[in-house]
């Protein structure tokens, strides 16, 4: 087959309307007749509504409708089935929804939702994960019965045993702080009834076939009756994985006033009300044999779950995988409990779980090494994961460059060290740190089904179009489909367009998650070109009177595979299809669920089609006056099965180093009493470009058996081994092991002189 | 609440608006001017995704008074195509990836074509990472929009 598509830097399709301004994102949709919402957010962390009184904002010129508790369907949704749209009796963390304005204009909204006077009573609150399992703690959610939403054990082996008997024991404790998605586009939807009474609501959503059904559930209408169309969205990282209450609400508002209502997040907004990573604490031991073997793991998180859970909760079977999987261990435990808080709603974000899990795994990995007398690569390699191998966790691991993405970035820092200059300032201190990840490459069945369905018809013009269930969101899945269907269908690419993003034309799809599109999607759309390209072939073969398997598609022409002169345009093909008795029309139909597994009770079940390896090596400059860590640079190899779009391969590598870098060294939201203090993006600490390091990439192709032409998933790998990275290049900087997130220069400064 | 006219000229259109006295140039763009492409991602300036041209100078159009920007000139990443078809900068946009989910686009785009006209000699890498300091971006980790703006400039 011809194949000059698959590996092509192809711009996104989108990019053109991007660079001009032409791209109509969420905040830039208007409605004739539309309003805007404005939600009326708890100042408390715990309290007991006693009064809302709403006279004052109902008055003001301009406003439409208010809605409270009152209005809303008592009912509780949510993943933990423990969250209301609008709280009636009692808010649980500061942001809280409890009232709803709709008006004519933003400014009207705003100041309306003000004079929404709440009365409160101050209820007793639980901010640390500690307090809130104390036995006489407050209850978050008294029909929980505990503020411990879920406790989880996986194990494998025998590890206290396998402690008793390792030549060295490696043990410390470990804290993540907050981090924040801080997508550049903060939250946004709208919401209208459609002419025949069918609810619209346009989002920033991730997974627009689940919030479909969520939003019908909470709101109890028939979810048949709900569509859900994303916008272009301005970036989200995991943000989207759940539903929120404000969405609910702009439905509520709309179908109150029988108008469309739009409620877009400002920057302040989206700091308050939008989900944010799982604080967590650690305490981790790991073990090995004097001969370099890696022996035992174990390993007790506590996670800050927040005050109501969402599917962030699942994080921990990635962090599972990561203590069990990452390497060959023969003994490992990994136990979670994961605690209500009454502070901020925690969610998902890029990684899931990985990033907090390899910054532990990968810094336990470099002082056994040390412990050992290893060099730390040559530890790593001797433990790494190899092809087809099933881990002690049941992960079936088909195609692995784990050892060659290792041997490669250690390669690549060997050629780094010929050329290095000195530092600057005789403060300065360099040091190389390593770490590698895995990460599910194939899919994550964290659902019943991990399946996407996708549509390939092609006109009678020769004009293809892909209809899938699958999400862009920047991360540039069109072009790589569009990439599969033009490769698999032998047509131009610029033939071939992308419909997505809406709940009534595409097939379902569990959403955009776990590094799944390519791999998940990528296959679907694989499947349904296939088929169109059988249809077409049928009809070409009666048309030049040959049997379909001598012929062949190429830039849009069929032809004699042994007598290329013989051949007939893909148009005049369709048509002929099309235009005659009982003729019928190029539909190829494509559905892929992939062979994995929804992990048991035990946290065990090949919960992927694929893994995706990688390595990162991360040179720092470390100023021991200061405390201050400079990311020098970093080389990156990634095992991505096959590179379909290498150029945007890089984009997802080098935007996860920019959040791995963010989540190492400069971000941190600060939360006092549930309240989060530093609501900017300047204070919160988003990496600038003076803050990235130079990177240079390199790509493992191994070909995955599954994966579409060979692909495996990469949009997360790029950032889960970053903080890791960086932490055991400070070590080799300056002699300092720092295990809590971020690695603020004061951490770094106290350390040396504790030293 | 009083309204009053300002004239400005947007992407060499002059046109009049009347402007509360607390809306922002952003404000007069988007709502006032349809012109969605500038983006507002913090309001307060911090993030530089609503950049915009002011008399030549980048500028965070949510940190400009609308009355302030009474006579002046500004151009939007809608005034930088040319003749239809997107200028080299852009073109150097898409041919790089230098862009995922576009959101700050347009406030890179601004941003380098100010710092461009302002080069007279061929331009260094850490010179676009200053330029481009006031600009956020969460998804590209910024490499290929400077690498973007090199090629831009040094062609």
């Amino acid at each position: 087959m011809n194949d000059t598509l698959i590996g092509a830097r192809a711009p996104k399709l989108d990019a053109p309307a991007k660079v001009s301004g032409r791209a109509v994102y969420g905040h830039d949709l208007v409605r004739p007749r539309m309003l805007y919402g404005k939600i009326v957010r708890s100042s408390f962390a715990s309290a007991r509504i006693v009064s809302i009184d709403t006279s004052r904002a109902e008055k003001l010129p301009g406003v439409r409708a208010i809605i409270t508790g009152a209005d809303a369907p008592a009912r509780s949704f949510g993943y933990g089935d423990d969250n209301q749209i609008l709280k009636a009796e009692r808010v649980r963390r500061v942001g809280d929804e409890i009232a709803a304005v709709a008006a004519a204009d933003p400014f009207v909204a705003h100041e309306a939702a003000q004079l929404v006077r709440v009365e409160y009573e101050p209820l007793p609150a639980v901010f640390d994960t500690d307090d809130a399992l104390c036995l006489n703690a407050p209850l978050l959610h008294p029909q929980h019965g505990s503020n411990l939403f879920r406790h989880q054990q996986y194990q494998h082996g025998d590890p206290d045993a396998a402690f008793a008997e390792a030549d060295v024991v490696v043990q410390d404790e470990f804290e993540l702080g907050y981090v924040a998605n801080m997508p550049m586009e903060p939250c946004f939807c709208l919401a209208e009834y459609d002419a025949g009474g069918d609810l619209n609501l346009y989002s920033t959503t991730q997974v627009p076939y689940l919030l479909q059904r969520d939003l019908a559930e909470a709101l109890d209408i028939p979810a048949g009756r709900v569509r859900i169309i994303q916008t272009v969205i301005g970036g989200s990282f995991g943000r989207g994985l759940d539903m929120y209450p404000f969405e609910p609400i702009a439905a509520l508002l709309a179908h109150k006033t029988g108008r469309p209502v739009r409620i877009a997040f400002d920057r302040r907004e989206e700091f308050l009300a939008a989900p944010v990573r799982q604080p967590m604490r650690v305490k981790m031991r790991s073990a090995a044999k004097r001969d370099g073997t890696l022996w035992a793991r174990d390993a007790h998180a506590v996670l800050n779950i927040g005050a109501y859970a969402s599917w962030g909760a699942q994080t921990t079977l990635v962090m599972a995988q990561t203590v069990g999987s990452l390497y060959r261990v023969p003994h490992a435990r990994f136990i979670a409990d994961l605690v209500y808080t009454n502070s901020p709603v925690t969610g998902a974000m890029r990684g899931f779980g990985n990033p907090q899990s390899t910054f532990f795994v990968e810094t336990q990995m470099d002082r056994l090494a040390e412990a050992l007398g290893m060099d730390p690569l040559e530890f790593r390699l001797r433990n790494a994961n190899r092809p087809n191998e099933i881990t002690l966790q049941g992960l079936e691991i088909t195609s692995c460059g784990m050892s060659e993405c290792l041997q490669a970035v250690g390669a690549m820092t060997d050629r780094a060290a010929d050329d290095a200059s000195p530092p600057p300032s005789v403060s300065l201190r360099r040091g190389v740190g390593f770490a590698a990840t895995m990460n599910v490459g194939g899919g994550a069945r964290i659902y019943r089904s991990d399946g996407c369905g996708a549509t390939v018809k092609v006109d009678d013009f020769g004009r293809v179009t892909l209809i899938t269930g699958a999400s862009e969101i920047g991360q540039g899945s069109d072009i790589v489909l569009a990439q599969i269907v033009a490769e698999t269908l032998g047509v131009p690419l610029e033939t071939v367009r992308v419909i997505n993003g809406d709940t009534a034309l595409g097939l379902w799809d569990v959403g955009v998650h776990a590094s799944r599109t390519t791999f998940i999607a990528g296959n679907a759309a694989r499947l349904a070109a296939l088929d169109a390209r059988a249809q077409i072939l049928e009809t070409a073969a009666e048309q030049l009177r040959v049997a379909t398997g001598a012929l062949d598609i190429r830039g849009g022409t069929i032809f004699v595979t042994d007598d290329p002169a013989q051949r007939v345009a893909l148009d005049k093909v369709v048509r002929a299809r099309h235009f005659r008795q009982q003729g019928t029309a190029v539909i190829g139909r494509g559905w892929y669920d992939p062979p994995s597994q929804m992990a048991d009770a035990n946290m065990r079940g090949n919960l992927s089609a694929a893994y995706s390896f990688g390595a990162h090596a991360v040179e720092v400059e470390v100023d021991v006056e200061t405390g201050h860590v400079r990311v020098v640079h970093i080389d990156a190899a990634h095992d991505v099965g096959r590179a379909i779009n290498p150029m945007l391969i890089e984009g997802q590598v080098e935007g996860g180093i920019h959040m791995g870098i963010g989540y190492a060294l400069t971000e941190q939201l600060l939360v006092e009493n549930g309240r989060v203090l530093n609501d900017s993006l300047r204070e919160y600490g988003v990496p600038t470009a003076l803050d990235m390091p130079s990177i240079d990439i390199q790509l493992v192709e191994t070909n995955d058996p599954q994966g579409p032409f060979g692909a495996k998933g990469v949009g997360e790998l790029g950032v889960t081994p970053v903080a890791a990275a960086i932490a055991n290049a400070i070590y080799t900087a300056v002699g300092v092991r720092i295990t809590s997130l971020p690695i603020t220069p004061e951490k770094v400064l106290c350390a040396i002189q504790a030293k | 609440m009083p309204l009053f006219d300002i004239h400005l000229t947007v992407n060499n259109i002059p046109t009049k608006v009347a402007v509360r006295p607390q809306a922002t140039l952003l404000d007069v763009l988007r709502d006032a001017l349809g012109l969605m492409g500038t983006h507002e991602g913090c309001r307060v300036g911090e993030c530089g995704s609503c950049t915009v041209l002011l008399d030549g100078k980048a500028v965070n159009a949510c940190l400009v008074l609308a009355p302030d920007a009474d006579g002046r000139t500004i151009t939007t990443v809608e005034g930088l195509e040319q003749d239809g078809t997107l200028n080299a900068l852009q073109q150097s946009f898409v041919k790089h990836g230098a862009l995922q989910c576009g959101y700050c686009t347009s406030g890179m785009l601004m941003t380098a074509t100010a710092f461009l006209g302002e080069q007279n000699n061929a331009v260094a890498e850490m010179q676009v990472r200053e330029a481009l300091a006031g600009n956020l971006c969460r998804c590209t980790g910024y490499t290929k929009i400077v690498k973007a703006i090199l090629a831009a400039g040094n062609e």
